[in-house]
């Protein structure tokens, strides 16, 4: 049997996909870092802004399907105030929390909202959407 | 011995047949009595791949059971069996396609319509210079682009495009103007795998030739799809898929005219391609062999001649009345669903239609269809200059086969009315 695909699209993903967050390139200058999947053709570009350690804005734009957009969308509203640490950190336990089995358990405190990205584990297809943005804002911050 | 003759030309599928009688080769194909997610599978996606009938499994599976050998090589009973088979696949196909000796065609085995392109790019490069051009169209696939690409940054010869219309129909008054002495090549699709666009192919061989230029074809969403006739379209190379035809993966086949085959050196060398070896010298053996290297896909060859029986069986004019038929009637419905807008709808169409949906990425329409059983494709299809001719990342596609019922086209129907629903 396989998966629905209704408990993929939470409610907080189609949200997020209807009406992104912090959507758009910013007025101040910002680290603009580009997130492709040449084999999907999904395209954003982050707009980040640090003071020192903290993440003070972050913003994003471009075309994607609903998981890696609301996945965006979340990572910006999520980042904003944390520190270049705590970001790495949470990317992390994301990624570790998508490549656990479906019914594994996680740390649900640390993730949050993210948990609503818990369904994608059924769908190994789309994990790399719901990760897209987040590793090209990891690596940048790794760099 | 077999004997197929694709009797119908281009142009006779103006009045559709009722959907409902469907072509009733659905009980052929073993994998269409699975279900998808509790529901049955409504396979939507043949512009990808088609769906194997019983009678190619049978074929490659028999072949494996009790012909297997290599060909060309030995002398053991096995070995002259497996050649047979092989080289009556290559004779059949031929025939079917009007791709004879008798008309002047060499019929070469490849992996695929990509392989079959690159191997005309490659055979060609040598003939290439500087200020040489190579006449290609906005709607082809990456596969009949970027070996063109590639040959002209090796030979300083120029890419020109010519331009499709908004309906995503070829813009013949531009070939026209664009086709001059400097048109070595014109390389073009004969049906668009992102529109379904037909295009007028014979035309454009006939001007090609006229100018002297070469011209190579992408056939692989039109061999499956509409009756090709080599002899007709006059193309000097024409390639398509085996398994977009409901053969198997890793075969195809290419039809050239033999004498722009002779001037052209090996592909990839080695075994089968060669004439005689010495150490210091080695001369090439004619075509096809001369473009064969190594052991080919025998069981392929195999399959692909059993799938062309089949359709042979069938007939291309009625398969593309039917599939005319059914797209007609997906246009339909998909006009009916608020927020989609159809993407190209030009006068002449193959089994293909790509669409949109205001508000919802076309990987999530897949996703969401493929949860009621539906198989469609969503992305950039290989084909990134058509999406941003159309300022779109990606579509929806929707691509019709023999098997495919009205039944198919409620269940898509449906299934996006849910998808309308879940993204509002």
């Amino acid at each position: 049997m396989t998966p629905d695909s209704h408990r993929l699209y939470e409610s907080i993903i189609l949200d997020h996909n209807k009406s992104p967050r912090n959507y758009g390139k910013p007025a101040q200058a910002a680290a603009a870092i580009e997130a492709v999947n040449p084999l999907c053709g999904d395209t954003f570009t982050l707009y980040l802004v640090a003071d020192g350690e903290h993440i003070t804005t972050l913003s994003f734009e471009g075309n994607g399907c609903a998981i890696s957009k609301a996945s965006a969308s979340l990572m910006t509203c999520m980042l904003k105030g944390k520190t270049r640490e705590a970001a790495v950190a949470l990317g992390n336990a994301f990624e570790s929390m998508l490549q656990k089995e479906p019914d594994a358990p996680v740390n649900e405190a640390l993730l949050g909202d993210l948990m609503a990205f818990s369904g994608v584990r059924a769908f190994p297809m789309r994990i790399k959407c719901a990760v897209l943005c987040w590793r090209a804002l990891l690596a940048h911050l790794t760099a | 011995m077999k004997q197929y003759h694709n009797k119908a030309t281009d142009g006779d599928v103006e009045n559709p047949v009722p959907t409902d009688s469907a072509l009733q080769v659905r009980g052929a194909f073993p994998i269409l009595g699975r279900s998808i997610n509790d529901a049955p599978l409504a396979y939507l996606d043949n512009a990808a791949t088609t769906q194997k009938p019983q009678c190619v499994i049978d074929a490659m599976t028999r072949y494996y059971a009790a012909e297997n050998a290599n060909v060309h090589r030995g002398v053991h009973y096995l070995s002259s069996l497996a050649t047979e088979r092989y080289e009556t696949a290559r004779e059949n196909i031929s025939r079917f396609f009007g791709a004879t000796e008798e008309a002047g065609y060499c019929t070469v085995f490849t992996s695929g319509a990509t392989q079959g392109i690159n191997l005309v790019a490659h055979g060609l490069k040598h003939d290439m210079q500087c200020g040489d051009e190579v006449l290609i169209t906005q709607m082809e696939h990456h596969s009949n682009l970027v070996p063109w690409q590639l040959l002209c940054e090796a030979t300083g010869a120029k890419l020109r495009v010519v331009p499709m219309n908004e309906n995503g129909a070829l813009c013949m008054e531009e070939f026209e103007r664009l086709l001059n002495t400097r048109t070595k090549i014109v390389a073009a699709t004969h049906v668009s795998n992102v529109l379904g666009t037909v295009n007028p192919v014979r035309e454009i061989c006939a001007m090609a030739k006229a100018q002297g230029a070469v011209s190579v074809i992408d056939g692989a969403q039109s061999a499956p799809h509409v009756p090709v006739n080599l002899a007709t379209l006059g193309a000097d190379f024409f390639g398509f898929s085996g398994h977009k035809l409901y053969g198997p993966t890793g075969i195809g086949v290419l039809f050239g005219r033999m004498e722009q085959f002779e001037r052209m050196p090996p592909y990839q060398s080695g075994g089968n391609t060669i004439r005689t070896v010495t150490l210091e010298k080695t001369t090439f053996a004619p075509p096809p062999e001369r473009f064969e290297a190594g052991t080919p896909h025998i069981a392929g060859a195999v399959g692909l001649d059993a799938a062309v029986a089949f359709l042979q069986s069938l007939g291309l004019s009625r398969i593309a009345a039917h599939e005319k038929a059914l797209l007609n009637y997906a246009t339909k419905a998909l006009e009916s669903i608020p927020g989609v807008r159809l993407i190209g709808d030009p006068p002449d169409m193959a089994a293909i239609r790509s669409f949109v949906m205001a508000g919802v990425h076309p990987h999530d329409i897949a996703q969401v269809l493929d949860n009621a059983g539906v198989a469609i494709r969503s992305g950039h299809h290989c084909a990134q200059p058509v999406m941003a001719f159309y300022q779109v990342p990606a579509t929806a596609r929707v691509s019709f086969g023999v098997y495919n019922t009205k039944a198919d086209v409620d269940a898509f129907a449906t299934a996006l009315h849910t998808v309308r629903e879940m993204f509002s």
